[in-house]
């Protein structure tokens, strides 16, 4: 894995917020502006969106992304392409060195059916982005697909297996993105406790916006 | 390869073209056969649940949940709401793609150059991406639930450095697989070349579309019953609709 450091300085940031544990956010960046996401605590799975403002219809592709990069893994490098093809983000930098678009997002149904039905009533990031999404009123259930999620580790084998491991992230890893148009990020900061995504430990993350 | 759920009377044999895209629903019970006519065929398809179309094959959790990145005989697709839309109960393939998507307009005159209806009438070079759009458009659905698709008849791996490995022989002339719905399922679906296929020619490959009735429909769940994750997904599947 190759780590790309940024020279950009946390206090020249113009937007700093801090996502506690389990909680959605929802946000818009300009074309031009460049987006970090920080693992402020370490191994926190951060499950991520991103849509075209001027059309909310028009979302992240995370096959026409992995397909056009030829590999399976989100680094430096990486053009975020949308539905229609259009770049809607590259990554600039990234301390972490992989991220993982397969596994998707947690939700109240999927964890009855990985988990137990008992876990039915435990907090999940599609209930937060749903709730994101309808307080928002740009977006609704249908324009939650696939996401990304910056610090988790799903590895794929050649034979075709696939599993979740413990993260590679730690205290202070960051990832960085450049906004190829105006975009809408609908991020929730992975409350799930079932498995190692978040070190079985969800921790806050913070994002820092610079022009 | 498996034994097979149903008689070997079909209930109805549909070819579908190269290039060409349709859509059905296939209902609760019955099982539909996609047959590669000539080899070397692909179909990419998005399924749903017809009765709350916002309910949509999820891969990303049809993946975790069988912990696989390939799709074969004993597994689920799973929908977003935690129910089983389809599983495979026969596959003479033995792999089937959850990587490679579809290709759109641009990416199709970038792989094989110009192709129109003007000058090539029905044999113009169609992209997934607007076939897709056009059949889920008829069900009254749009760009937002284009979501990941399933490339039947195709393998992509994914070697040591993580790049990925599109295999040209998985599938000859007569393989088939089978998908068993446990629920109505609305399938849309195109025969294109698969994206990450290397040929550069434009040559769309049919498949022939046969429906079955299962005949053991109890002996069918049981046989996908290959994990808890899937006991608990038929669980969620019966409790749809009482």
């Amino acid at each position: 894995m190759t780590f790309i450091i940024s020279d950009r300085r946390p206090e020249d940031a113009f937007y700093r917020h801090v996502i506690p544990a389990g909680e959605p956010w929802l946000f818009d960046v300009k074309q031009g502006q460049t987006l970090r996401l920080l693992d402020l605590e370490g191994n926190q799975a951060i499950d991520t969106l991103f849509y075209n403002a001027d059309n909310p219809r028009e979302r992240y592709d995370p096959q026409r992304t992995l397909r056009r990069q030829g590999k399976v893994y989100l680094t430096t490098g990486s053009v975020l392409y949308s539905s229609l093809g259009n770049p809607l983000l590259t990554i600039v930098a990234d301390t972490c060195g992989r991220h993982d678009t397969l596994g998707g997002a947690c939700s109240q149904e999927s964890n009855t059916v990985r988990y137990a039905q008992n876990k039915r009533y435990m907090h999940s990031c599609r209930d937060n982005f749903l709730c994101a999404c309808l307080h928002d009123g740009r977006l609704h259930k249908r324009d939650i697909g696939a996401n990304i999620n910056f610090f988790m580790n799903v590895p794929v084998t050649p034979e075709g297996g696939l599993t979740f491991e413990d993260g590679v992230s730690a205290p202070g890893k960051y990832v960085e993105l450049l906004a190829e148009c105006h975009v809408m990020v609908l991020i929730s900061n992975c409350p799930q406790l079932n498995n190692p995504c978040n070190g079985w430990n969800p921790t806050p993350a913070e994002v820092l916006i610079w022009n | 390869m498996t034994a097979l759920f149903h008689s070997a009377l079909s209930l109805h044999d549909e070819p579908l073209p190269g290039g060409a895209h349709t859509s059905l629903i296939l209902r609760k019970g019955h099982i539909l056969r996609l047959t590669d006519i000539d080899g070397g065929a692909n179909v990419s398809m998005m399924m749903l649940n017809p009765h709350e179309k916002s309910e949509r094959l999820n891969l990303p959790d049809t993946l975790k949940g069988q912990h696989t990145a390939r799709l074969t005989t004993g597994h689920c697709f799973y929908s977003d709401m935690g129910r089983v839309l389809a599983a495979i109960v026969a596959d003479s393939c033995g792999w089937h793609d959850p990587f490679g998507g579809v290709l759109n307009a641009a990416e199709t005159l970038e792989k094989y150059g110009a192709g129109r209806y003007q000058e090539l009438r029905n044999g113009f070079y169609r992209n997934g991406v607007d076939n897709l759009l056009v059949e889920m458009g008829k069900w009254d659905l749009g760009l937002e639930d284009l979501l990941m698709v399933v490339n039947f008849f195709s393998k992509v791996t994914v070697d040591e450095e993580s790049r990925f490995r599109f295999s040209a022989d998985n599938s000859r002339a007569g393989d088939f697989v089978e998908l068993y719905a446990p629920m109505d399922v609305l399938m849309v679906l195109t025969a294109l070349p698969h994206p990450q296929d290397p040929a550069t020619e434009y040559l769309p490959r049919p498949v022939q579309l046969s429906w079955y009735q299962a005949d053991r429909t109890e002996a069918v769940t049981d046989a996908m019953l290959t994990r808890d994750e899937n006991q608990r997904a038929f669980h969620n599947t019966q409790l749809f609709a009482l």
